[in-house]
C-alpha cells in the first residue's frame, strides 16, 4: 500500500443552494472513503490567500493564482495499491460535478 | 445535532446580505454580496471536512463579522461603510461593538425586510424587482433565476446589473417608517405574489425549482406579516392566499410526475396544516373593514380548500366572489376564471358565452384561455372547435411538460 495526496482544485462559483448540496455530497463521499478504510488523513481546506516566497532574496509574490478556478481548495491523504487505484478512488468526488478536479500525487516513501 | 434546514445556506445568505448591507450601505451592494458569498464558501469547505457545527448561524455570523472588521480596517479612509453608521465603524473605539450590534437577531429580522423594500423601487420594472428579490432575499444565482423565470442566464445577468445600479443609487437602506411605505409595500406584496405564481403556475418543468419558489414566497410573506408596519390586513390576506394554494401542491403531480387537473386532485393529499393556517390568516385579515383583491382571492381558495370535492363545491358562491374581484381589480384573467366557475355553476354553454364576451386580444397568448375554450367546447359537444382550441393551447405551451399536460387534457375530453 502507498499513500497519495489528493489536491482539490476548485470548480466554478456556486450559489448558496448549490454549496449546501455540494457540502452534503462531500460529506457522503468522505464517509465512503472512510468506509473503505482508505482515508489516511481527512486533510484540510486551504485559505485562498497565501504568497510565494522565491529566489535568493526570498521575494514574496502574492496573487500567484491566475484563476480562482484553479486554486487548490484543500487536500486529503489516501492509501491505495498504486496510482491507478488512487485515481479510481476519486470516482464520486463531488468536485468533478462543478468543473473542478483532483490532482493525485504519490507521496514518496522515506 | 438538529436536522439541518435543507435550505440553510439560502436562508443564511438572506440574513447575511441584510446585515452586510446595513454595514456597508446600499451603495456597496456588491461588497455585501461578496462577503456573504465568501462566508458561505468557507462554511462549505470547513463543514464538509469537520462536520456542521451545533450552531451554524452563530458560526456564520462570527466568520462574517471577522471579515467585516478586516474590510473596514483595510479600507481606512475610503468610505465603505453605510452613511448612518460610518462614524461608529470608522473609529477603532466603537467598530467592534457596532458590528456586534448590527449582527444581532431582532434588527436582522427588520433588515431583511428593509432590503426587500429597498429592492422594490417603483421605477424598476416588475421583472427586475422579482429578479432582485430572488437574488438578494432568496440567494438564487443568475442561472437559477433564469431557470425559474424561463429565460436565459445572460438576460438575467444584464437585467440584474441594470437593476442593481438603480438600487445602489439610493442613498441608504429603506426605512420602514418612510411616508411612501404603502406604495412600496404594494410592490413587495406583488413581487411575493409573482414569486409564488411562478412556482405554482410557471412552466418550469423542474418540480423542485417550483416548490422552492413557493416555499420562498411563503417565507417572505411570513416576514412581512410579523412586522407591525408591514403586517397589514392586505399582507395577511396575501399570506392566507399563499398558504391555501400551497396546501394543494402535494396533489398537483401524480405518481409519474404528471400534472393533475384541479378537479381530479385527490383532496386527501392537500396539506391540512397549511389549510388551517391559511384559514386562520384569512380570519385575521378580515377583522377590520379592509377588503382587497388578495382577500377575495384567498376567500375563493378557502371555499375550494373546504369543499369535499369539485362536484360538491358551491360554485355560485365562487362566481359571486369573482364578481366582487372583477369590481375591485378588473382583468381579462379574472374574467376567464369567472367564466370557468360559471360553467361549473350553470353549464358549459353559459361559460362559453362568458368567454366570448371577454377581450380575446388580451388573452390570445394565454395558454389557459385556449385550454378553457377547448374544455368547455368539448363539454358542450363541439368536438371540432375543442380540437382547434386545444391545438392552439399546445402550440403556446411554454415547456414540454405543459404541452404534455395539455395533450393529456385534450385526450380526456376526446379532443385530441
Amino acid at each position: 500500500m502507498s499513500e497519495f495526496l489528493y489536491l482539490y482544485r476548485n470548480g466554478e462559483k456556486l450559489s448558496p443552494e448549490q454549496m449546501q448540496q455540494q457540502m452534503g455530497r462531500w460529506m457522503a463521499w468522505m464517509k465512503e472513503l472512510e468506509g473503505k478504510g482508505v482515508l489516511k488523513n481527512v486533510g484540510h481546506p486551504l485559505e485562498r490567500s497565501g504568497v510565494l516566497v522565491s529566489g535568493a532574496k526570498r521575494a514574496v509574490t502574492d496573487g500567484l493564482f491566475a484563476e480562482a478556478k484553479d486554486v487548490i481548495g484543500g487536500y486529503s491523504i489516501v492509501e491505495a495499491k498504486n496510482l491507478e487505484h488512487a485515481v479510481e478512488l476519486t470516482a464520486g468526488c463531488p468536485i468533478f460535478a462543478v468543473g473542478g478536479g483532483v490532482e493525485v500525487r504519490p507521496l514518496m516513501k522515506m | 445535532m438538529n436536522p439541518l434546514d435543507p435550505h440553510l445556506f439560502r436562508h443564511e445568505w438572506a440574513r447575511l446580505v441584510a446585515a452586510l448591507v446595513r454595514v456597508f450601505g446600499v451603495h456597496n451592494l456588491e461588497l455585501a454580496e461578496d462577503v456573504a458569498q465568501e462566508t458561505l464558501f468557507r462554511a462549505m469547505n470547513v463543514w464538509k471536512q469537520a462536520g456542521v457545527p451545533d450552531h451554524p448561524s452563530a458560526w456564520l455570523t462570527t466568520v462574517a463579522k471577522r471579515r467585516v472588521i478586516d474590510e473596514l480596517r483595510r479600507a481606512r479612509k475610503q468610505a465603505i461603510a453605510a452613511p448612518e453608521v460610518a462614524r461608529f465603524l470608522e473609529s477603532e473605539w466603537t467598530r467592534v461593538g457596532t458590528v456586534d450590534e448590527l449582527f444581532t437577531e431582532q434588527p436582522l429580522h427588520d433588515d431583511e425586510l428593509r432590503v426587500m423594500f429597498s429592492l422594490a423601487q417603483p421605477r424598476l420594472p416588475e421583472a427586475s424587482q422579482l429578479a432582485l428579490v430572488l437574488q438578494l432575499s432568496c440567494g438564487f444565482s443568475d442561472a437559477e433565476i433564469a431557470a425559474a423565470l424561463i429565460t436565459s442566464t445572460a438576460a438575467v445577468t444584464k437585467r440584474l446589473q441594470r437593476a442593481k445600479e438603480v438600487v445602489r443609487g439610493s442613498r441608504s437602506l429603506y426605512e420602514l417608517a418612510d411616508a411612501d411605505l404603502p406604495e412600496r409595500l404594494a410592490s413587495v406584496q406583488r413581487a411575493i405574489y409573482l414569486l409564488f405564481n411562478e412556482g405554482y403556475h410557471g412552466a418550469c418543468s423542474e418540480a423542485v425549482v417550483r416548490a422552492d419558489l413557493c416555499a420562498e414566497a411563503l417565507r417572505l410573506a411570513g416576514l412581512l406579516t410579523k412586522h407591525p408596519r408591514t403586517g397589514t390586513p392586505e399582507t395577511l390576506a396575501l399570506a392566507a392566499l399563499l398558504h391555501l394554494h400551497a396546501a394543494r401542491l402535494p396533489a398537483r403531480l401524480d405518481e409519474h410526475g404528471e400534472p393533475v387537473p384541479f378537479s381530479e386532485q385527490p383532496r386527501d393529499r392537500w396539506d391540512q396544516s397549511l389549510i388551517s393556517r391559511g384559514l386562520a390568516l384569512l380570519g385575521e385579515a378580515s377583522c377590520g373593514d379592509t377588503l382587497t383583491p388578495f382577500h377575495i382571492e384567498a376567500a375563493i381558495a378557502a371555499v375550494h380548500a373546504t369543499a369535499a370535492s369539485a362536484a360538491t363545491t358551491p360554485w355560485p358562491q365562487i362566481v359571486a366572489l369573482y364578481d366582487t374581484l372583477l369590481r375591485l381589480a378588473p382583468s381579462p384573467i379574472v374574467g376567464l376564471n369567472r367564466a370557468i366557475a360559471l360553467a361549473e355553476a350553470a353549464g358549459p354553454e353559459r361559460g362559453l358565452a362568458e368567454l366570448a364576451a371577454l377581450d380575446a386580444r388580451a388573452l390570445e397568448s394565454y395558454v389557459f384561455y385556449h385550454a378553457a375554450l377547448g374544455q368547455l367546447s368539448a363539454r358542450a359537444g363541439d368536438r371540432m372547435a375543442a380540437k382547434l382550441h386545444f391545438a392552439r393551447a399546445i402550440q403556446l405551451a411554454r415547456s414540454p411538460m405543459e404541452a404534455a399536460f395539455l395533450t393529456h387534457c385534450a385526450a380526456r375530453f376526446g379532443a385530441d
